[in-house]
């Protein structure tokens, strides 16, 4: 019972917060103040600490120093958060990035699920009602019978916070809770978030959008390498001035758009059509052409098709009707890889689930492209030296942070997992001959600022070296400044292409709401 | 107070997963040790006796050998299979189709095609070929079905190994009884051109086909295309196909060699021991070979090891059985509770525990 302060705004203070990984000084004596009633935002890099220090908070990991006091009486009283299940105890909720909700439940069974008391025998319909009642005081109407597998991210990350609600929480803690929610969305949380705080609850609220930040917070901490670099009042800052805290310099703008002539086709769709998994039509006769030293962008409401549309041109997916051309050569029904042979390279929009092997090594995840072939291939054998050989030269081309070649793919930062397999795409697009097919499916997406920028300088250096392009995004900012024409895609058919000198984002706007450009 | 927690690692050392395992192998003794005390045995001179009965001599190391050769090669059919995250469990089975063709071979080609020399030099080779073909057959079609209707391979690999089972049990009991056999059940024995050499005592030429299997299985999976393939496919399938890798085409492939190496199994065994199709072939080696595969953490130089101290510890048991006239079981035992306490050891592999001093409750 010593060390009581008597801040009477404070409900969680944590004091000198350090955190060692071995080989890792995650977090670096890290204060930290979040008052009753406002939205705290954590801002930083991947990798910064942010998600450590919040898995300290709600119990995850213990501090090796530094002490965590919450308010009590109106005074603060040191803890020993000892668990997840102690956090929520003492009213922290933590709110996962990756929803963990069991998908064949219905959503009051999530919501009670591990509490403990719960009895024998549900009464659901009661539970249920109290759910809904709680999800319509906070602006998140659900269906407490809905299973959680029909529901959209929207409604599961709804349910999320439900749980946390539920269980009583007074802190929520939010881990990049838009990276998943469309425009629409996002503004349906900002209300309940404000909600929440003019009732007296506290939210710290993890990003690395400057955007979100700037709109949903009242405060705003900003860690960079493990450190608290600043404590600000988000009325009194700005987008630039966080954005040189974050990343410790100034950014450059954008690439700019290409100057010069465009080259020669290199990808032609001709009224393709595809189905998706459930066999409903997910492509309508989508006609496109891509040239080379172009960036074609793909716009569209997340779902409209985009993704098919990659799938389709690197051969992933079949198609059921209509041609596809590379080079002029008809390609229609190529496997993947044939695809790969023709020049076209794919970063996908799945990281982890499609473009990396996470717990191989990062030299084996970079010569998924060129292990078939010399100098990596010597007839059935696999020359691991040179492998590892070439994923160092790759690693310092592309300036991949890695403790080395052999480190598993799943423990680089997001930023440098989408460095290596661009270093591994781009250099694989190198060898076809007259410009390569790359297909960017939300590239930058998750990524923070530094990497983002670096992303987008690799684009844009591959289309100056004559390569086409594919750029799929849901930043119209990023497409307004990089592309050469936007295709705006709704329902899995193209509203239209347009030139970004000749349109705005509102035109964008009302065609991905499905209006056709006359 | 103090209380544990455990926290998640970021990386696991050499050293860390050593000190694991020998911790999970003391567990798993400790525990064998109060069983032993329980039956009124002293666990120290149980586990003297075991060891001496496995490792303690020339025979009882040439019989623990005899012992870990079907083990080693069922082992390594497991580990090229679950590598990919294929789940063979029909290895069993495999072995028995492979036991079969080989015996088929051995007992009805002399009679059919006698213009084919009769000596080992042709009849092994053509023996041990007849009964990887037919390992492989017994596990294709699960994966044919696997990789073209998506149905469930541990299903259909576990009852076709019933169905081999029951084939060859009904085969040497009845058809291929042997006429002259004094009504027991067996095939008659097969012409001395069928053994496959010994070196001492029962110890046959099939250990050396299990290391020499071993060092290839290493060799495809780390210097070969087809074993990158393969963990790639194992860890992330999705991945694999994005990197232009024919599942389809592996699944087949994968289970020709994981059943293959199987069938190669029974040949061994029935050339190298029995010399017959007779009681002695199904003993759950191929079962056994999931434990010895999982334990070596799907390593095939490791999986030899594994093999050889399984074995000790079956040889071993048996032993104890006669000297001290303790149960079998003990042995089956104790390796359930290796097996048990190693898996479960991995959590310490992955997590860190810390030990925590918590203050006073607050009111």
């Amino acid at each position: 019972m010593t060390d009581v302060t008597t801040i009477p705004d404070v409900a969680v203070q944590l004091a000198g917060v350090t955190k060692r990984f071995p080989g890792v000084l995650a977090n670096d004596s890290v204060d930290l103040d979040v008052r009753r009633g406002e939205i705290h935002a954590l801002l930083g890099e991947n990798g910064a600490g942010k998600s450590t220090l919040m898995s300290v908070l709600c119990g995850l990991y213990r501090p090796d120093e530094g002490t965590i006091s919450l308010a009590s009486d109106g005074r603060l009283k040191p803890v020993d958060i000892r668990s997840p299940r102690h956090a929520i105890e003492l009213g922290i909720g933590m709110v996962h990035q990756h929803f963990k909700l069991v998908r064949s439940l219905s959503v009051t069974e999530n919501v009670i699920i591990g509490m403990d008391g719960v009895p024998l025998r549900l009464d659901v319909d009661k539970l249920g009602a109290e759910i809904a009642e709680i999800g319509l005081r906070y602006h998140m109407p659900v269906e407490p019978g809905a299973t959680i597998w029909q529901l959209s991210v929207g409604e599961q990350q709804r349910v999320e916070i439900l749980k946390v609600l539920y269980r009583g929480a007074d802190v929520l803690i939010l881990d990049e809770p838009t990276a998943v929610l469309t425009p629409k969305e996002s503004q349906d949380l900002g209300r309940t978030l404000r909600t929440m705080v003019a009732e007296g609850k506290s939210i710290i609220f993890i990003s690395h959008k400057l955007d979100e930040v700037m709109s949903f917070a009242d405060r705003v901490t900003v860690l960079r390498q493990g450190r608290n670099v600043a404590t600000l009042d988000v009325s009194a800052t700005s987008k630039g001035e966080l954005a040189k805290l974050m990343v410790g310099r100034e950014l450059s703008a954008p690439p700019a758009r290409r100057a010069g002539e465009l080259g020669t086709t290199l990808l032609e769709l001709k009224g393709v059509s595809t189905l998706n998994d459930r066999g409903l039509p997910a492509l309508r006769e989508i006609s496109l052409t891509l040239g080379g030293g172009e960036i074609l962008g793909i716009a569209g409401v997340a779902g409209n098709g985009q993704r098919f549309l990659a799938e389709v041109v690197t051969g992933l997916r079949p198609t059921t009707g209509g041609a596809i051309e590379v080079r002029g050569k008809d390609r229609t029904g190529a496997s993947p890889r044939e695809m790969i042979s023709a020049g076209v390279v794919h970063v996908p929009s799945d990281r982890l689930g499609m473009g990396l092997a996470g717990n191989l090594s990062l030299a084996d995840n970079l010569a998924m492209r060129s292990y078939r072939r010399p100098p990596l291939a010597k007839g059935i054998f696999l020359d691991r030296r040179k492998m590892v050989v070439e994923a160092n030269g790759l690693i310092e081309r592309f300036n991949v942070m890695t403790p080395g070649p052999a480190t598993p793919a799943r423990s680089l930062s997001g930023g440098n997992q989408q460095k290596a397999i661009l270093a591994r795409e781009i250099t694989a697009g190198h060898e076809a001959a007259g410009g390569a097919v790359i297909v960017a499916a939300y590239p930058t997406r998750g990524l923070d600022v530094g990497a983002i920028e670096s992303v987008r300088a690799r684009l844009a250096e591959e289309r100056d070296r004559g390569s086409g392009v594919l750029l799929i995004s849901e930043d119209l900012d990023e497409l307004m400044a990089m592309a050469d024409r936007i295709a705006v895609f709704h329902g899995g058919e193209v509203m239209g292409i347009v030139a970004p000198s000749e349109t705005s984002i509102e035109e964008l706007g009302l065609l991905m709401a499905g209006e056709r450009r006359t | 107070m103090i209380g544990f927690t455990l926290e998640k690692r970021l990386e696991t050392s050499t050293k860390t997963n050593l000190l694991v395992l020998a911790g999970s192998l003391l567990v798993a003794l400790s525990a064998g040790a109060l069983l032993l005390l329980a039956v009124g045995a002293s666990p120290l001179e149980a586990y003297g006796a075991m060891l001496k009965g496995a490792f303690g001599g020339r025979l009882e190391i040439v019989e623990t050998l005899v012992r870990a050769t079907p083990l080693i090669l069922t082992g390594l059919s497991v580990a090229v299979a679950f590598r990919m995250l294929f789940w063979n469990i029909g290895a069993e089975g495999q072995l028995v189709a492979g036991g079969i063709a080989a015996s088929a071979v051995a007992l009805f080609l002399p009679g059919a095609a006698p213009w084919v020399p009769q000596n080992a030099w042709v009849y092994l080779p053509l023996m041990g070929t007849a009964a990887i073909a037919a390992g492989a057959v017994w596990g294709l079609v699960p994966a044919l079905l696997k990789s073209s209707l998506g149905v469930n391979e541990i299903i259909t690999t576990l009852m076709f190994n019933y169905v081999a089972i029951l084939l060859y049990q009904h085969l040497f009991n009845g058809p291929w009884k042997d006429p002259e056999g004094f009504g027991f059940p067996g095939s008659a024995e097969f012409g001395e051109f069928a053994f496959l050499p010994r070196f001492t005592g029962r110890l046959h030429l099939g250990l050396v086909i299990g290391l020499v299997a071993a060092v290839l299985v290493w060799i495809v999976f780390t210097k070969t295309k087809w074993g990158y393939e393969i963990a790639l496919i194992g860890e992330n399938e999705t991945a694999a196909r994005y990197a232009g890798v024919s599942v389809f085409r592996n699944i087949v492939l994968v289970m020709i060699l994981s059943a293959g190496l199987a069938g190669l199994t029974g040949f061994s065994e029935v050339a190298g021991v029995s010399h017959r199709l007779q009681q002695g072939l199904a003993v759950n080696n191929g079962f056994t070979g999931i434990i010895v595969a999982w334990l070596a953490k799907l390593h095939p130089l490791r999986v030899v090891v594994v093999a050889v101290l399984l074995a000790g510890l079956l040889v071993g048991g048996d032993q104890i059985q006669i000297t001290l006239g303790l149960p079998a079981a003990i042995g089956q035992v104790l390796q359930g509770a290796i097996l048990l306490s190693v898996l479960g050891g991995d959590i310490f592999s992955r997590y860190r525990l810390r030990m925590i001093r918590t203050t006073a409750k607050e009111a």
